[in-house]
């Protein structure tokens, strides 16, 4: 763990006319932490990670990466800068293989010339390979994505993030719509990752969160109401009242 | 390792099935008349524009409506470079056709691909028919009534293609043939490539790939001038093969035609504007001679066509043969390989 931080976000707002979706959110996201983010429904979440991922513009406030502000950078050159996302709903290319999946995403951000032949792009397809291998999904390569279980393109989306070779991951809801036993697998991997990457996980499922996550934090109506280890998250008042009920 | 591109043929006998129909049309005017020899040029040059379109609606999954206008510029140009009652030289008349052509659609494209959907139909179609105006209500080019123009010279190193009178039409038949086969062969090339793949990745999901690092709008905006630089190809052509322009070929009506083809011959196939144009052309000859109302019979047919054979007639059994690609992975394997994430 690092002191300084890799990502940041200082007092970052965003408003949808009237509605405060995001309000003077600070935060900090350090390599090889992994850090939850949850809260009830519309409480913000996945605007806050739009506003990460450059798909929004923030209304006020700034994000930095390794201390540059990229509040206006735009979304596919925050890939260059090594951000990466992974959305809530799957979000594949369905009719073509898990590999060319993977290996578009690899394309993005490798070098050299577009105008070479796809079968002849080898370096491309072993990054790709690397990424599908990190995901759990090595045997999936050559399966049409469409045809892949629920499971397995999530981990498709998750291979597909890690092909760009990014430094902060953001992942939304990587576990939506999993079974118990394909929960336990994308623990195991998401710890993995957030040795060697900043992660950002938004998550639903409370059990889950408080056995992966180095830190956490609680939104609320766009506000942060408490950041910090999960232990003692779990013991904050307000985040009782507020969000885990009878929970804790 | 990594499939065909999708509008490409997807076996062998695809392929020789796109060959077969370049020979049939190479051996064609050997065995009918010059009439047909005529109608076949006008159907390959509509094949080409048709296939220039082909590059943004099949492969990009853009639908533009002003391509007409950069195919009719290109026949202006030649008109313009061409002295008075002199022919100009081919190896001039089509870079700059292309060229000219190239740079609107640069102009067009950069505006128009800031917009989305619906939008960017109409910008496209905005500026295309500015372009339509230029040559509509304005002296140039001899105004709405057009101008004739010698027709270029298919010429190299100081010797000039001399045919006699009765095969004067072969010129400009093979002329537009060789250009459609290299058209043909050029964007097979081009949607092989990792910019085809972009471009494929962009037609099927564009938010996903901008998410993935891609700078969309350079890469559409690239097909863009692309796309226009070989409908200024189609152009050049026409103005070749007809000798007159007038603003009639520079308007809407001929990218919405373009567009026809495409859905008669298949959105789904390289090959499919080219069977589109040359169908086209066709009904609209058997309709010539059914009717005299002929636009209401083609566009039954074409009704019918499309939603009978929603493919297209490329699109017809032509997914069979892509199934039947061998599994090499024959398990599915429901929990991660040996070793797991490392």
């Amino acid at each position: 763990m690092t002191d300084r931080a890799l990502l940041a976000t200082r007092n970052l707002c965003r408003n949808f006319g009237g509605l405060k979706a995001v309000r003077d959110v600070t935060l900090d996201f350090r390599l090889g932490q992994l850090h939850a983010v949850i809260g009830p429904n519309g409480a913000g979440k996945s605007t806050f990670v739009n506003l990460l991922a450059g798909e929004l513009p923030p209304s006020s406030g700034t994000v930095l990466l390794d201390g540059v502000d990229i509040s206006h950078l735009a979304a596919h050159a925050r890939v260059h800068s090594g951000i990466a996302r992974s959305f809530q709903r799957t979000n594949i290319f369905k009719d073509l293989s898990a590999l060319e999946n993977v290996r578009l995403a690899a394309q993005a951000v490798a070098r050299g010339g577009v105008f070479k032949r796809a079968s002849a792009a080898v370096a491309l397809v072993e990054m790709a390979q690397a990424a599908l291998q990190r995901a759990g999904l090595p045997w999936a390569a050559h399966h049409i994505a469409g045809t892949l279980s629920h499971g397995a393109q999530r981990q498709l989306e998750i291979a597909m993030t890690l092909a760009t070779d990014p430094k902060v991951l953001l992942l939304d809801e990587p576990l939506a719509g999993m079974g118990q036993e394909e929960g336990e697998r994308i623990a195991t991997l998401l710890k993995s990752l957030a040795q060697d990457h900043a992660v950002l996980l938004i998550e639903h499922d409370m059990d889950f969160v408080f056995k992966v996550a180095d830190v956490m934090t609680v939104l609320v109506d766009g506000t942060v109401i408490a950041s910090g280890r999960p232990a003692d998250v779990r013991t904050n008042k307000d985040v009782q009242i507020a969000y885990l009920g009878g929970h804790a | 390792m990594t499939s065909t591109a999708r509008l490409l043929p997807q076996s062998t006998l695809g392929w020789l099935l796109v060959a077969t129909l370049f020979a049939v049309l190479a051996v064609l005017p050997m065995l009918t008349s010059i009439y047909t020899v005529e109608l076949v040029t006008t159907a390959m040059i509509a094949a080409m524009f048709a296939l220039s379109v082909q590059l943004l609606t099949g492969a990009t999954g853009l639908v533009s409506l002003g391509h007409g206008a950069l195919y009719g510029l290109a026949a202006y140009i030649v008109y313009f470079l061409s002295p008075e009652g002199n022919a100009a030289p081919v190896w001039l008349t089509l870079p700059l056709a292309m060229a000219g052509a190239a740079v609107a659609a640069l102009a067009m494209g950069a505006l128009s691909l800031r917009t989305k959907g619906f939008f960017f139909l109409m910008v496209t179609l905005a500026f295309g028919q500015m372009i339509y105006f230029v040559f509509h209500d304005t002296k140039i080019g001899g105004g709405t009534d057009g101008a004739y123009l010698a027709k270029p010279l298919i010429s190299a190193f100081g010797a000039t293609l001399e045919l006699p009178r009765r095969q004067r039409p072969l010129g400009p038949y093979y002329a537009a043939l060789v250009q459609l086969i290299a058209m043909y062969l050029g964007l097979a090339w081009l949607l092989s490539t990792l910019f085809g793949r972009v471009l494929e990745g962009i037609r099927a999901n564009e938010h996903r790939m901008t998410a993935i690092g891609f700078n969309t709008y350079r890469y559409k905006l690239a097909a863009f001038v692309i796309s226009g630089a070989l409908a200024g190809a189609a152009g050049h052509m026409w103005a070749l093969h007809r000798g007159f322009v007038n603003p009639e070929i520079v308007g809407w009506h001929k990218s919405a035609e373009a567009l026809l083809m495409i859905l008669l011959g298949g959105l789904g196939t390289l090959a499919g504007p080219i069977v589109g144009a040359l169908a086209y052309t066709g009904l609209g000859e058997m309709a010539q001679l059914i009717t005299e109302r002929k636009l209401l019979v083609e566009g039954l047919v074409i009704l019918s066509v499309v939603l009978i054979l929603p493919k297209g007639i490329t699109g017809i059994g032509w997914r069979k043969t892509t199934l039947a690609k061998p599994a090499d992975e024959p398990h599915e394997a429901t929990t991660p390989a040996a070793g797991g994430p490392s």
